[in-house]
């Protein structure tokens, strides 16, 4: 290197140490910064010899491996235009990570150490305290689902013969796969897991059939719910107790009342007057395996979970619920807060919703189910009509295409729930035979009064009657393929309860509801309005305001009578005169 | 967000929870047709972004980004997951347009929905009614980019801002840890923020500005319209957005993987207020 005029190093190169920092370096470096010797503006850019530097002082020009070394540290201090990362910085971190932690075969994973620290640069640098082994509730959901896929002790010694054969647990995988051709349904593995946790249910309880109904979303968690119909017998034996409670809790209500009653007697003079208010007899709820509680049904919050069997739903249950629309929190014990108030917590509301999902979208093909032999007249009170069905032997399968076209080849299969909130209507005027004395002791309810008997569509009506919501048909149907008509699944999807679908194939058909529970409207909803304030007392001549008279008026009164009094008086007494004259 | 090839499987299985998910067939005509766009179009990224459903028929929607990724992507529609269609880009215009309609789709993209403002002008009968129809497709776009607006969302750190504007996609993400994945905080939407500039100076002073420059979900109004579930065992964080029913986020903790699909019927769901 030839000898450069002297002029103070390019001071612009980025993280070059100055000269200061080291007093033995040379002064110029010819041919290194952004101006070349011949160059106009060599020389100018910096000062001419810095501070520190002695002038006089000549030294060596470095070496080229020292200007190599500098350059290559130059380069190496560059940051990156992206990330702002050096990678002499980033080189000296992993580094220091390394000797630092002294990982074996630190060769081979260098890599990963290098994103490790560049990963670690995201991370804020908490302190220092020693991270807490986190028991992640994830483990123990991990240990339920074990549970399930082990076999139960008490089951190894039964025969295998008789759970082989007429099992009431459903073949779940195989109805998952013809919803999938559908493109509807859970995953695999969600559906293999409800598929233990339902063999599970069945080996627990005493269950005649079972089905997977389907899946109600939550806020919190989710709901599997299975519809579940007890042996003969099993289940009455729970309702029993119930009643035997109820009927307890009424007697002691009843001693409680009367007692009460008397003391009252004795305080008749303090107490306010009672209220003759007798609130309207709550509409009879509908036996077990009728009506609306045909099914019991049991949920779980997730395969592994226990199963927890749901109320029956009363028809006051069923009413509120059309009234209201709240989401699920997933937590059965959850109140619900609302107007009107519901009756009952989401346990009862889910139930309630349950038996309107069923009610209005289990469907089936077309002469799958048919009415039983006759029992009985249908001129009977109430006529309520068919309320059974059984399989048809004689099934024959409809062509896929017609399933899609017509919407007549499918029947509603579970019976319509009224406005009352029941399957089959009940007078509620009919009262017991000690309310009816006292009433008509009271008052006699007009016949006009009497509340019209409902009658909704009977059993096994098909999809074609159903009304449209506001010009949307109520179901829509597809083929699952176009490209391969032969081996299509005819796919129906309710529009009026979205998530409720259907599927049809030969002489497999199926039902399922995967959604958040709550009936389409395209209006929105709007919560009722409080009932009108209750008039207190109906208005009449007796208790209508009046001014009083004035004084004047009064004074006008009394002297208009005592000028008829006087008249009067002498009106008398001319009587008495000439009945006076007459006798004598 | 990447939801092509072995991504899109993954992504119905685990979005799948709540019910909806695609044939077999449909994925795998996915599958090749997706490849096909980002052929075409010349996309870095294609994912299926979801499907509406209308009374008909249903749309299947897929979105493709160029470069970069802030910028708006291109929408295309689908009715059998094979011939897509471009979708025009939605403007302010479109959506007020659209914000009327209600009900459902008919799965008919030309099918045409009476504007409700010509009802009231019924006396102007002459007029050229010509712009007083709106079609489905222009309710589609309107619709998507409403939902991408409102729930399209993002963990925290998938995506950083470079001082000099640009949004890049963290290459060191690792994905959210178990506690951080509970947290409604954690997940941004990704679009313009609105709220960040209301934030106080105490908070902002919390807040990372290459990571935490959108606003995340903890203020969504109303209070509580984001369902928030570990799923499979707990191994997946599901968001599910309860103003839009049917958009599903799935997340796996301390992995790179999330994403969000759609499976609905196109519908803002108005009576959240009372549901909750």
């Amino acid at each position: 290197m030839a000898d450069a005029p002297a002029a103070g190093p390019p001071q612009d190169l980025p993280l070059y140490e100055p000269p200061a920092a080291r007093p033995q370096e040379p002064g110029p470096m010819p041919g290194h910064g952004p101006y070349q010797p011949h160059e106009p503006g060599y020389g100018l850019c910096a000062p001419q010899g810095g501070p520190c530097e002695d002038p006089t002082s000549e030294q060596p020009p470095p070496s080229p491996r020292e200007l190599a070394l500098i350059n290559a540290k130059a380069y190496l201090l560059q940051s990156s235009t992206k990330s702002g990362l050096s990678l002499y910085d980033h080189l000296a971190n992993m580094l220091t990570k390394i000797l630092d932690e002294h990982p074996i075969n630190a060769a081979d994973i260098i890599e990963n150490i290098s994103k490790d620290v560049k990963w670690a640069q995201f991370q804020k640098k908490m302190d220092t305290l020693r991270d807490e082994y986190e028991i992640l509730p994830t483990f123990e959901l991990a240990e339920k689902h074990k549970v399930l896929f082990l076999k139960g002790n008490g089951d190894g010694d039964q025969e295998p013969e008789e759970e082989i054969t007429d099992t009431p647990l459903p073949n779940v995988m195989e109805t998952a796969f013809y919803f999938e051709q559908a493109g509807i349904g859970l995953s695999k593995d969600e559906y293999y897991h409800v598929f233990l946790a339902l063999k599970q249910l069945v080996n627990t309880q005493p269950i005649h059939t079972c089905r997977f109904w389907g899946k109600i979303l939550g806020l919190e968690m989710n709901y599997i719910v299975a519809e579940v119909e007890y042996r003969e017998g099993e289940e009455e034996e729970e309702t029993e107790e119930e009643e035997e409670e109820e009927e307890k809790l009424i007697e002691e209500g009843g001693k409680e009342g009367s007692e009460v009653e008397d003391e009252d007697e004795e305080k008749d003079d303090d107490e306010p007057p009672k209220s003759t208010y007798k609130p309207p007899a709550a509409t009879p709820k509908e036996e077990n395996r009728t009506g609306a509680n045909k099914f019991i049904y049991f949920v779980c919050n997730e395969p592994g979970k226990p199963w927890m069997k749901l109320p029956p739903v009363t028809p006051a249950q069923i009413v509120a619920a059309r009234k209201i629309k709240k989401f699920f929190t997933g937590r059965l014990d959850a109140p619900i807060v609302s107007y009107p108030p519901f009756p009952g917590n989401e346990a009862n509301y889910l139930r309630a919703q349950i038996a309107r999902i069923s009610a209005g979208t289990q469907i089936s093909p077309l002469g799958f189910y048919q009415f039983g032999e006759e029992e009985g007249d249908e001129e009977e009170e109430g006529g309520s009509g068919r309320d059974t069905y059984e399989e048809n032997p004689d099934f024959e399968p409809i062509s896929v295409m017609e399933l899609v076209e017509s919407l007549s080849n499918w029947v509603h299969h579970v019976q319509n729930i009224l406005m009352q909130g029941r399957c089959i209507w009940i007078n509620p005027i009919q009262k017991s035979e000690e309310e009816e004395e006292e009433v008509e002791e009271e008052e006699k309810a007009d016949e006009s009064d009497e509340p019209q008997q409902e009658v909704g569509p009977p059993l096994l009506t098909p999809l074609s009657e159903d009304t449209e919501i506001q010009n949307i048909p109520p179901w829509t149907a597809q083929l699952s393929t176009n490209l391969v008509p032969q081996y299509a699944v005819a796919v129906i999807q309710s529009n009026l309860w979205p998530g409720a679908y259907a599927f049809a194939t030969g002489k497999k058909f199926d039902n399922i509801y995967l959604g958040w529970g709550h009936k389409y409207s395209p209006d929105n909803y709007i919560p009722p309005l409080p009932p009108p304030v209750q008039a207190e007392y109906p208005s009449g001549p007796e208790i209508t305001e009046m001014s009083d008279p004035t004084v004047e008026e009064e004074q006008a009164l009394r002297a208009a009578q005592e000028e008829a009094l006087a008249a009067a008086e002498e009106m008398e007494e001319m009587e008495e005169e000439e009945d006076d004259d007459e006798d004598d | 967000m990447e939801a092509d090839g072995l991504g899109l499987e993954q992504a119905l299985a685990l979005a799948a929870g709540g019910g909806a998910g695609l044939s077999p067939e449909k994925r795998a005509a996915l599958g090749a047709s997706l490849l096909l766009l980002r052929r075409d179009y010349r996309f870095q990224r294609v994912r299926f972004w979801g499907r509406l459903q209308g009374l008909r028929a249903a749309y299947y929607i897929a979105d493709g980004r160029a470069t970069d990724l802030a910028a708006p992507p291109q929408r295309l529609y689908s009715l059998n997951c094979v011939e897509w269609s471009l979708l025009p880009p939605a403007t302010e215009e479109m959506i007020a347009q659209t914000a009327g309609l209600r009900g459902r789709f008919q799965g008919d993209p030309s099918y045409e929905y009476e504007s409700p403002e010509r009802k009231e002008d019924s006396d102007r009968i002459y007029e050229d009614d010509s712009g007083l129809f709106i079609k489905e497709e222009t309710r589609l776009v309107a619709t998507i980019e409403q939902i991408d607006r409102a729930v399209g969302i993002i963990p925290r750190g998938a995506f950083v801002k470079t001082p000099l504007g640009p949004v890049h996609e963290n290459r060191n993400f690792e994905g959210l840890s178990m506690t951080e994945a509970k947290k409604l905080n954690s997940y941004f939407h990704f679009t313009e923020p609105v709220n960040l500039k209301n934030k106080t100076l105490l908070e902002k002073a919390d807040l990372d500005p290459s990571i935490d420059f959108l606003d995340s979900l903890e203020h969504d109004i109303p209070k509580g319209s984001w369902s928030i579930q570990l799923e499979r065992g707990g191994t997946v964080v599901i968001l599910r957005s309860l103003l839009w029913l049917g958009l599903t986020f799935y997340h796996i903790p301390m992995t790179k993987q999330y994403g969000y699909v759609y499976f609905g019927t196109g519908e803002k769901n108005m009576d959240l207020p009372f549901m909750l």
